[in-house]
């Protein structure tokens, strides 16, 4: 089967992104965009365009009703929901498919097992694949909740059941704190996500976030493409990615990549995902959750593998399989992404909004810059910070830092305040150029920052 | 002692909330008191919430937005008479 055309649910790059790939398989592409969008690039590259509402992520870009409508109304065959807004919605997915679309994604049924932190867990668990110490089941009471904690021993992680990115996450070094801490995380847990259960996992030490890029056909066939390593984070948010991980030994890298595997052949996984672990400094590995769609740091995948993962999505999703087997996947040399927000690293990472007045992209051998900004392009305040990924290749990850150091010297954005500063400080630190970093470097970085006159 | 009008602006440009939540009351009238760190109102920016404070303790002498209302970087959105 053959799409002839797909409707892409998303904005900025990951929408330049997708309509490329479309551009180059002959599938017509049809863009979507807010009424703050009308400027934006993926409305040019893309054989048609359709606005979609106003500007608020919510009467616009995550008004799945109104989107499955326009699909219809246009004659599109499937959605590509991108990653953020729609892309983890079980129902959107749902609806889709009963609108006799296809969802170029997972199945509800993905989602809701890899939405469902403790379903997750207790599934994962149960194919064998180790998950960090914890509690078997949830908590809404304080009570229940210590004798538990007691019983792993502190310190702990208090994490909401139904969520992610930090909110209702409480790291308690013993009972004092969960007592402190219990009833906001709760409050916290159920503002976010509606369902105000927890759960406890042990806290891991100096901890390296390695994740695994799976590809799957919701059949029984499913490969990895190596891992990535994303622990240059702050507050859970990734600045800076790497494949493959450097420092990580060859009998765990497999191990990892075989338990990514084993859970996508396990739980009937289809199309593209990722399975986040986390490293101990003992090497002991530990499953996280699992991100039931195309990434943002997929590029770097990408570049040590030579695949493109967004078509690869294009054939599952079209029922013709992966399309290549996990002997036919090479890795090639080494890839690092970093994240070009409109934050300013001196003021806390605040956002920074604005009209760019100057854009001048890097070149050269072994450079991807990924973004949807030109001169003249006025940021909205309604969406993500992120403006580009600045991608390096190099034959070796020496090579690769060296010549994301130039790229990132080459990129020129004026006058909104970005990441870009900070990001060479990180890329230029002794502990990233060693490899021999964690989850912890950022703040260190930061904590020196602070003691300098002139940080940047 | 004199009595002062100082204008709240704000910090960034984004999307104003003057209610913790759509379905509660605002933060702040005018004619509220209110003690210096107040929250006076929830600015959105890309995703990114902040709460705009109170520079001093006074009463809200008047409100120049209303809810949801988008405002530019250093707008006058309220005066405080402390």
């Amino acid at each position: 089967m053959s799409f002839s055309k797909v409707l892409v649910a998303n904005r900025g790059e990951i929408a330049l992104r997708i309509i490329r790939s479309l551009n180059e398989l002959g599938v017509r592409s049809a863009a979507i965009y807010s009424e703050a969008d009308s400027d934006c690039l993926h409305k040019e590259l893309a054989d048609e365009a359709h606005l979609i509402g106003p500007p608020p992520a919510a009467k616009s870009y995550l008004n799945a009703a109104r989107i499955v409508e326009v699909a219809k109304e246009i004659g599109a065959d499937a959605i590509h929901p991108g990653y953020g807004f729609l892309a983890e919605n079980g129902e959107f997915a749902e609806l889709c498919e009963k609108s006799g679309l296809a969802f170029i994604g997972p199945t509800p049924e993905n989602m809701r097992l890899a939405g469902d932190k403790l379903i997750a867990r207790q599934t994962v668990a149960a194919a064998g694949v180790p998950v960090v110490p914890g509690s078997d089941q949830g908590f809404s009471s304080l009570e229940e909740t210590i004798e538990t904690c007691a019983t792993i021993g502190y310190p702990l992680m208090l994490k909401a059941s139904a969520g992610g990115g930090g909110r209702g996450m409480r790291i308690l070094k013993d009972e004092q704190d969960l007592r402190e801490d219990f009833a906001m995380a709760a409050a916290e847990a159920r503002a976010a996500f509606g369902d105000p259960t927890l759960y406890v996992e042990k806290y891991i030490l100096r901890p390296r976030h390695i994740e695994v890029q799976i590809l799957s056909d919701g059949k029984g066939d499913a490969v990895h493409l190596f891992e990535r390593n994303c622990s240059v984070q702050r507050r859970h948010q990734k600045l800076i990615e790497e494949a493959p991980s450097p420092n990580l030994l060859p009998e765990v890298r497999q191990a990892i990549h075989a338990s990514a595997v084993k859970i996508a052949k396990a739980i009937g996984y289809r199309n593209a995902g990722t399975v986040e672990f986390l490293l101990d400094a003992d090497n002991q590995f530990y499953f996280m959750e699992l991100n039931a769609r195309i990434q943002v740091e997929h590029p770097v995948t990408e570049m040590i593998t030579g695949r493109d993962l967004v078509k690869a999505q294009l054939s599952i999703a079209m029922g013709n399989g992966i399309g290549f087997k996990q002997a036919d996947i090479q890795q090639q040399g080494h890839a690092i992404e970093c994240r070009i927000n409109a934050e300013d690293p001196t003021m806390e990472f605040v956002p920074s909004p604005g009209t760019i007045e100057t854009y001048r992209s890097p070149g050269g051998f072994g450079v991807r810059m990924d973004t949807h900004l030109y001169s003249g392009y006025d940021i909205p305040i309604y969406y993500d910070s992120l403006l580009g990924k600045l991608i390096a290749w190099g034959s070796t990850r020496g090579e690769a830092i060296r010549i994301m150091r130039r790229a990132l010297l080459e990129l020129t954005i004026e006058p909104v305040k970005t990441t870009k500063p900070f990001l060479l400080q990180v890329i230029q630190h002794d502990d990233f150029v060693s490899g021999e970093y964690n989850l912890d470097l950022v703040q260190q970085i930061l904590d020196l920052l602070e003691n300098q006159e002139d940080g940047f | 002692m004199t009595e002062n009008l100082i204008s709240v602006m704000s910090p960034l440009s984004g999307v104003l909330y003057r209610k913790p939540a759509p379905d509660q009351p605002s933060f702040v009238e005018e004619g509220s008191q209110v003690k210096k760190g107040a929250t006076l109102c929830l600015l959105e920016t890309m995703k990114v919430f902040t709460k705009v404070k109170s520079p001093v303790d006074g009463t809200v002498a008047e409100i120049h937005i209303g809810d949801e209302d988008t405002v530019g970087k250093n707008q006058v959105i309220m005066k405080i008479q402390s």
